[in-house]
């Protein structure tokens, strides 16, 4: 098992430093370097220390080791904004969206799930038939436009949600959180609905399509033949079954409901990367734009990691076949 | 059909079970009767397609959609189950009437381990300890000859090759102690040494505790050394049954005939094999009248009429033909017949 | 030994008898059309493109003319006339703008935009894909390497890289989505041609010695596009999806030519005065055009299915 993370965490090493390479090329060889890392307001005579202090005079070999350098030690530039390090006020708002997307996953879960098995067991009924409409739509409708509708509708209309920000926060081991009031949950509520509508509908149908296909195998036939209880064969002989598939895909997923969450979070004022990150776009902060991106990458390889110890721990068919290999 | 006095454990009369496909009816079980006493093992014989499976899970009440039992009746110890709620199965599946599929590679669940899928139809039916479901689930694999059952128990069903699957399998159906068994092609799939042995088992068994056993096969060698009585069953009918060693010795049946005489064991070195010309039929498709009638080399025109079930006098056989054969091969027309 | 389950045997006889011949057109014609909301969808996208393609012509205003545009109509409420005379029937927008006028427009900027990616990159991913199938070994690992890498990253953070490093503009949007889009082209019909590839047409027109480029279009491209027409409906409405998104982020189509996504952004300002139509009827325009052809991509997808041959 060892070997195997082992193996696993080399392979992700060698994914972020390409990955580091083809952002630092991106942003590096198509724009022009010079405006990326120096603000627009800096003087001629800045300009020129700053052209010097940072290297950006030096062949681009050189210039993307040292960028490899500094960010290996945590240092991605500084805001020309806030003038703060690019990374501190990435990892500030961190929290917050962690919170968001983790909460847009857990109601995509915890909902889609019965639902969908609801909508496999019984495929031919009115209730599957209206859930399978209804995760059409889920994922047709485009998040940004159902999260001002719902604003307009909870907010605006009917007052019941407050319309943007995020609630009173508190500190758990370390972390700002703001689900463990109950204003803050009214914060929460709607984005989190908005973010998880389209995994929820992503979630329906793979649980559909794993219930269908898994409640005709043998192995289920013979749970009812040894007389096991309908409701310890669903959950458990079904629902095991079902979750691998699902977990991968959800695992992978969360890396894209950080990404998504730019969106809800602009549309709703919510404080976390993804709103800096639009925000520093229009203000042309260009070194935070460079810190998010490579963030979001290191996330992302992370998270691919987890997932597949997660799945190996889950199916013992993989583990078998990693140690054999 | 033998000791009167003796309940049946299990009496099938009249059974008939169809699935409604979009192209028809399929009448997979077609009036099919018999009964099974305790510790008697009864050989259910047919090829594929001529309903055995089916039989055995209308017994069990695991026909699915889009099948269904549409009449006759199925008298488990004398209570009628074929009406009987699912609450009512659940408790009869697996403690008093237990199954073994036919292929053992997915019989198991695969994300479950052994000794899961074993303490769970223990507890199913029995409030007792998990400590002391283990025990006996331990037992259960150490009695159908598995070496290391501690270790075995932990194990995940893929880490096991397909004869000891079926042996876990059989030993499920072995742990509530049930008094009827369906074993369904439980050996074909494994080697002849394993076969012979769990055949062997199985007929300790049924001796020793009066456990009633249907098996269920295509391969009339094993039914010659197991079962005391046989049914041979062709396109969802039985066609003949009786005591094993009568119908074997002097089939009665065109098929059965056809079917022990191409047993490649049964014939000379250098003849060409014996076979049964044509096709099994389509059964949305059968003829009218006997279902046999297209390859059997006796066929009149009488036979466009179906033939009921008859007991030829004094053979103590029930068979489903107008021209059951006689001792020498020929064919005799049925006459002075008692209908049974 | 029976293959799939229990339950086949007896079923094993029962296939369909005495199918009257057809051709794979029309039974794939009658096929889609069983599902009556499939047809309606159809019908619907039909009619988006048809104003899409005239909307110069059918619009009631040209929203773009600046001598007719007037911040005088500001604003106005869905059914109220504007200044020039003209019944604004969907209201207009902060800048005195025929929101009708607008969406007709929008629309057919987002459709562009979102078709035009589309296909580009469904030639992209056809010839790639192919290729990596056809040639097999190290050609085959290293393409698909690099497109599972590209898959393993939601398409919205490539689309974000792509657009924060190249700008605003229609072309940049053009390229962002096709780069975006490829690489699920490609793995799609990899995975059709690899299992078309071994089949024995492909081995007699090699015996043949016919080029390969004419193997590759001529013989295995028409037996894979069943998936690709799949994939394409999907990945439209996916596409069109996404660009609205990037406008409303401020990040795709430029304010001189206005999507779908750009009109909503527009209109978010307004909600809070209650002028809600600014915001809701473009996205309704832009949902009604997505659920359409995600709906036509679902029945398709159910009809072309080899599994479920009926």
């Amino acid at each position: 098992m060892t070997v195997f993370i082992i193996r696993r965490l080399m392979q992700s090493g060698v994914v972020v430093v390409l990955m580091s390479f083809i952002v630092f090329s991106g942003v590096f060889l198509v724009g022009d370097p010079v405006d990326i890392l120096i603000s627009d307001e800096a003087d001629e005579e800045d300009r020129e220390r700053a052209i010097a202090g940072l290297g950006l005079d030096k062949p681009f070999h050189i210039q993307y080791l040292l960028f490899l350098r500094n960010a290996a030690q945590g240092n991605l530039g500084d805001s020309f904004i806030f003038e703060e390090p690019a990374l501190l006020l990435i990892l500030e708002r961190m929290p917050a969206t962690f919170e968001l997307a983790l909460f847009a996953l857990l109601l995509a879960v915890v909902v889609g799930i019965p639902l969908g098995m609801l909508a496999g067991l019984r495929p031919n009924s009115v209730t599957s038939k209206s859930i399978m409409t209804g995760s059409i739509l889920g994922f047709s409708l485009p998040t940004f436009w159902v999260g001002i509708m719902m604003m307009m509708l909870f907010a605006v209309i009917l007052g019941w949600l407050p319309s943007t920000g995020r609630g009173p926060t508190t500190t758990v081991l370390g972390l700002e959180v703001s689900f463990t009031s109950w204003e803050g949950i009214r914060h929460l509520l709607m984005p989190a609905i908005n973010l998880s509508l389209f995994k929820l509908a992503l979630v329906i149908r793979l649980t559909r399509a794993g219930t269908r296909e898994v409640i005709h195998q043998d192995y289920i036939k013979f749970a009812r033949a040894k007389g096991i209880s309908s409701s310890r064969i669903i959950l458990v002989h079904l629902l095991k079954n079902i979750l691998i598939p699902v977990v991968t895909v959800l695992g992978l997923e969360f890396g894209g409901l950080v990404a998504f969450s730019v969106v809800t979070e602009t549309v709703f004022a919510w404080p976390g990367m993804g709103k800096l990150l639009i925000d520093s776009i229009g203000m042309l902060d260009r070194p935070v734009i460079v810190a998010y991106l490579m963030m979001i990458v290191f996330l992302f390889v992370v998270i691919n990691l987890v997932v597949d110890i997660l799945y190996s721990i889950l199916d013992p068919r993989v583990r078998l076949q990693e140690m054999k290999a | 059909m033998n000791a009167a006095g003796s309940r049946p454990t299990l009496q099938v009369s009249h059974l008939q079970t169809s699935f409604m496909t979009k192209a028809g009816e399929v009448k997979a079980v077609d009036d099919v009767s018999f009964s099974v006493h305790p510790g008697r093992v009864l050989g259910l014989v047919g090829e594929s397609g001529s309903g055995k499976t089916v039989t055995g899970f209308s017994i069990m009440g695991l026909v699915d959609h889009p099948g269904r039992i549409v009449g006759g009746e199925i008298r488990f110890r004398g209570e009628d189950v074929v009406g009987a709620t699912e609450q009512r199965w659940q408790q009869l599946r697996g403690n008093q009437i237990a199954m073994v599929f036919q292929d053992p590679m997915m019989t198991l669940n695969p994300v479950l381990r052994i000794d899961t899928q074993m303490i769970e139809a223990i507890r199913a039916h029995e409030s007792v300890s998990r400590k002391e479901a283990r025990q006996r689930a331990r037992d259960a694999l150490g009695q159908v000859g598995i070496p290391s059952p501690d270790e075995r128990l932990k194990a995940y069903p893929h880490q096991f090759s397909g004869g000891m699957r079926q042996r876990v399998s059989i030993a499920i159906a072995l742990l509530n102690k049930p008094d009827l068994i369906i074993a369904d092609e439980p050996t074909t799939a494994l080697d002849v040494t394993i076969q012979a042995q769990i055949l062997y088992e199985a007929q300790k068994l049924c001796q020793e505790t009066g456990t009633a056993l249907i098996w269920i096969t295509h391969d009339l060698s094993v039914i010659a050394g197991l079962a005391d009585d046989v049914a041979v069953m062709y396109a969802g009918r039985i066609v003949e049954h009786g005591e094993v060693d009568n119908v074997l010795d002097r089939p009665l049946h065109p098929y059965t005939y056809g079917l022990i005489g191409s047993v490649p064991s049964r014939n000379r070195r250098g003849v060409p094999l014996h076979q049964i010309p044509g096709m099994t039929p389509s059964l949305l498709n059968l003829p009218p009248g006997c279902a046999f009638k297209a390859r059997c080399p006796h066929a009149t025109d009488l036979c466009t009429t179906a033939p009921e079930v008859s007991e030829p006098r004094g053979s103590g056989r029930l068979i489903r033909c107008h021209f059951p054969m006689s001792p020498d091969g020929s064919i005799t027309e049925l006459s002075g017949i008692s209908a049974s | 030994m029976t293959s799939g389950g229990v339950t086949d045997t007896p079923l094993a006889n029962a296939e369909s008898v005495g199918e009257n011949v057809q051709t794979p057109y029309r039974r794939f014609l009658e096929d889609f059309c069983e599902n009556k909301i499939a047809v309606a969808s159809f019908v619907v996208v039909v009619a988006v493109a048809m104003i899409a393609l005239f909307a110069p012509f059918i619009a009631p205003t040209d929203p773009y003319d600046l001598a007719i545009v007037t911040v005088a109509d500001k604003a106005l409420s869905p059914g109220m006339t504007m200044l020039s005379g003209q019944v604004a029937y969907l209201g207009t927008d902060g800048s005195g703008r025929d929101l009708l006028s607008s969406i007709f427009y929008g629309l057919r900027i987002s459709l562009t935009v979102g078709i035009g990616s589309g296909v580009i990159a469904l030639a992209i991913g056809v010839v790639v894909g192919l290729s990596a199938a056809y040639f097999g070994g190290r050609t085959d690992a290293l393409i698909m390497r690099l497109v599972d890498m590209q898959l393993s990253f939601p398409a919205i953070l490539i689309a974000l890289v792509l657009l924060v490093t190249l700008g605003k503009g229609v072309d940049k949007t053009l390229i962002a989505l096709i780069v975006v889009q490829w690489a699920y082209y490609a793995r799609t019909v990899r995975g059709s041609a690899l299992v078309e590839r071994n089949k024995e047409y492909i081995e007699s027109a090699q015996c043949l010695a016919l080029s390969k480029p004419r193997i590759l279009f001529r013989h295995l491209l028409p037996n894979v596009l069943a998936p690709i027409i799949v994939v394409g409906t999907m990945q439209t409405a996916h596409a069109i999806a996404l660009e609205a998104t990037l406008s409303f982020l401020g990040l795709g189509m430029e304010q001189t030519e206005p999507s779908l996504g750009s009109l909503i952004a527009n209109g978010f300002d307004y909600i809070h005065s209650g002028h809600y139509w600014i915001t809701m009827y473009p996205g309704v325009a832009l949902l009604v055009t997505i659920v359409s052809i995600n709906l036509v991509g679902d029945q398709l997808r159910d009809v072309l299915n080899p599994r479920l041959q009926r």
